[in-house]
């Protein structure tokens, strides 16, 4: 084993790739882009989005109420809608977008209430749409203050106090610490990019040491070379291999600043100042353990693209043998975020699943030292097996060859 | 020195089922001479001097080059050969220097004795001038050279050329010609394969005509002529393959 031609042709390949803007996109230029277009970028348009909604008067329609002057006073208060003439296809317009939501009055609802008789009042709105969902809760919020108000008086009016039917109250309190709450939030989806930016990442500059050099015709000139294909496989293999792991570090430290600067910052701007609310932590000690994890995960990846690119005989042939790995990396790594999904022995050894499920642990700051060990003890037998195919099929005349 | 024993290469095909691709090819070269192996596309001009450069493993026979042993010391054998092709393209995104040092340290050569070495080649070849230039910018001709400097930076005592003027323009072609030429002046054993009758008579001191992979007729030019009552190398060579 020759350290010394591996050093060669890994510095050459590196060299040859930083060149290579397609390497570059994916190397460097997607993992410092997608974090922050994910964290920071979906915090600010979603307050854009909610703030735009929340400062817009939604139009209402109060249908019936004629025969009930109270309650139609107590709407007609109300500052944060406004109340158009009522129309029959309420429901249309609704879902028109011209007016956000209807309230419905039954006949004789003051003398009922008046009565003590129970009464129904129905709230129409579009579910899942914003601005509805805002107006509905202003009209709710307005009818509970004033059947409050109404069990107040009828209490007040019998001399009872109000405690009779609030005997007591019920606050939450929360008991996890900052990391686990960020972890609950986003420890899913942050494994989750990480890893599909170790695939990436490595995609391309696998492809173009192997497919890429068959199609360019400059394999033959490196095979007559004295570089043994042992020693040629390990250095392109190291190349590929960095590539993979600069995006992850890339990704993982643009999350990082994420979250920790430019999150801050730009939740400041956009709350007015008050950036301590915002506030989200990932410890940096979960960072490297997220990133120590995916390394086997990375060399696997590397080891196994190779492999595959190798069989190809062009560029655009090695892009459609791997383009299905995509979405066999993307199912596991969906897998691990849905809810229920735990962590077992079993799952500790299905590649992909396993990494991404101790990544959303470790940043809940979990650690679950025995799984920690198996799933990276099988991470590195996975790659060891992948990196033994790597390096057998640089030896087979049919794979270097193929026509 | 090359020489050859009954050397064979059998390839096996999905559709074809086992092909003889090399069959009992024996030769020899000696060191300041040019071989030249004459015989159509398909005929296992390649697939011979793949095997001579330890690209591609004997099946059959066995083969010395340099006086190494293509099977069992290829990496000496590699260390002893400059082989070039028309396959055998540049690194599009390195520059001529920097392929050319590349290779320099895949052969062993420390920085210093590359420097030495690319000074002579660089000057020889006229390719300062582009020395620092991206290979994927230069033409034709200027690539064919980094190629060539490419081929001798280890001063192999072996060349092997596989239809190393296929495609090229009449510059470029002569450029080459001229190389082999005075790789075989320099006193390399040079084994050249081709289709080309003239390459053939211009620079070959001994023919071999391969077709369907076997090695029908070797001799000089005038042997053959002589042998076959012809003058023209192409009547020459119609007789021998299809008699």
């Amino acid at each position: 084993m020759s350290l010394r031609n591996i050093g060669i042709v890994y510095r050459k390949e590196l060299m040859d790739s930083l060149r290579d803007r397609r390497t570059l996109i994916s190397m460097v230029v997607v993992p410092i882009l997608i974090m922050p277009l994910l964290t920071v970028g979906m915090d600010v348009l979603m307050s854009d989005v909610i703030g735009k909604a929340k400062q817009q008067i939604p139009k209402v329609m109060v249908l019936g109420g004629g025969d009930s002057p109270q309650i139609m006073t107590e709407l007609h208060a109300l500052k944060d809608i406004e109340i158009v003439p009522a129309r029959s296809d309420y429901a249309n317009e609704i879902s028109d977008k011209q007016i956000r939501a209807a309230v419905e009055i039954p006949p004789g609802f003051d003398a009922a209430v008046q009565s003590g008789q129970q009464v129904t009042i129905k709230i129409d709105d579009y579910e899942g749409d914003l601005s509805s969902g805002l107006a509905a809760d202003t009209l709710r919020k307005a009818l509970r203050d004033y059947r409050d108000a109404t069990v107040s008086r009828r209490l007040e009016s019998r001399g009872l106090p109000d405690t009779l039917i609030t005997p007591f109250d019920i606050k939450d309190q929360n008991v996890a610490p900052p990391e686990k709450v960020t972890g609950a939030e986003i420890g899913g989806i942050v494994p989750y990019i990480v890893i599909l930016l170790c695939l990436t990442g490595a995609m391309y500059p696998a492809i173009d040491l192997t497919a890429g050099e068959k199609e360019r015709g400059t394999m033959e000139t490196i095979l007559s070379s004295p570089v043994s294909r042992l020693h040629l496989v390990l250095g392109k293999f190291l190349m590929v291999l960095t590539a993979s792991l600069a995006t992850a570090a890339l990704a993982v430290t643009s999350m990082g600043v994420s979250f920790g600067i430019g999150r801050g910052m730009l939740m400041s701007m956009a709350s007015g100042g008050d950036s301590s609310a915002m506030q989200l932590t990932i410890t940096l000690k979960s960072v490297l353990a997220v990133f120590g994890m995916v390394v086997p995960l990375a060399v696997l990846f590397s080891a196994a693209l190779l492999a595959i690119a190798l069989h190809a005989k062009s560029y655009k042939e090695a892009q459609s043998y791997i383009s299905p790995l995509i979405p066999i990396i993307i199912v596991p790594a969906i897998v691990s975020m849905l809810p229920g999904v735990e962590l077992n022995a079993h799952l500790a050894l299905i590649p992909v699943l396993n990494t991404s499920l101790i990544s959303k642990e470790i940043i809940t700051g979990t650690y679950h030292w025995k799984f920690i060990g198996l799933i990276f003890a099988s991470s590195c037998a996975y790659a060891g097996i992948a990196l033994g195919i790597a390096v057998k099929l640089f030896q087979r005349e049919d794979v270097l060859f193929r026509t | 020195m090359i020489e050859t024993r009954q050397l064979g290469k059998r390839f096996y095909d999905k559709k074809r089922g086992e092909i003889r691709a090399v069959d009992g090819v024996t030769f020899r070269c000696e060191p300041g001479r040019i071989y030249g192996l004459l015989g159509a596309n398909g005929a296992g001009k390649t697939t011979t001097l793949r095997m001579l450069a330890t690209i591609l493993e004997p099946t059959e026979g066995s083969a010395t080059v340099a006086g190494f042993d293509v099977a069992t010391q290829a990496e000496q054998v590699r260390r002893n050969v400059g082989f070039l092709s028309t396959a055998t393209a540049l690194y599009g995104r390195l520059t001529a220097e920097e392929i050319v040092r590349y290779f320099g340290r895949l052969h062993g050569m420390d920085d210093a004795t590359i420097s030495k070495r690319e000074d002579v080649i660089f000057a020889r070849l006229e390719m300062n001038e582009f020395r620092d230039r991206r290979c994927d910018k230069l033409s034709t001709g200027m690539k064919q050279k980094v190629s060539i400097a490419r081929t001798l930076i280890h001063d192999p005592s072996v060349m092997i050329f596989d239809e190393p003027t296929l495609g090229l323009d009449v510059m470029a072609a002569r450029t080459i010609i001229g190389f082999i030429r005075e790789c075989r002046d320099q006193g390399k054993t040079v084994v050249f394969s081709t289709h080309v009758m003239s390459e053939v008579e211009k620079l070959c001191d001994t023919i071999g005509i391969i077709d369907k992979g076997r090695l029908l007729v070797e001799g000089s030019l005038e042997e053959l002529r002589s042998r076959y009552r012809q003058t023209d190398l192409e009547e020459i060579f119609v007789q021998v393959v299809e008699p």
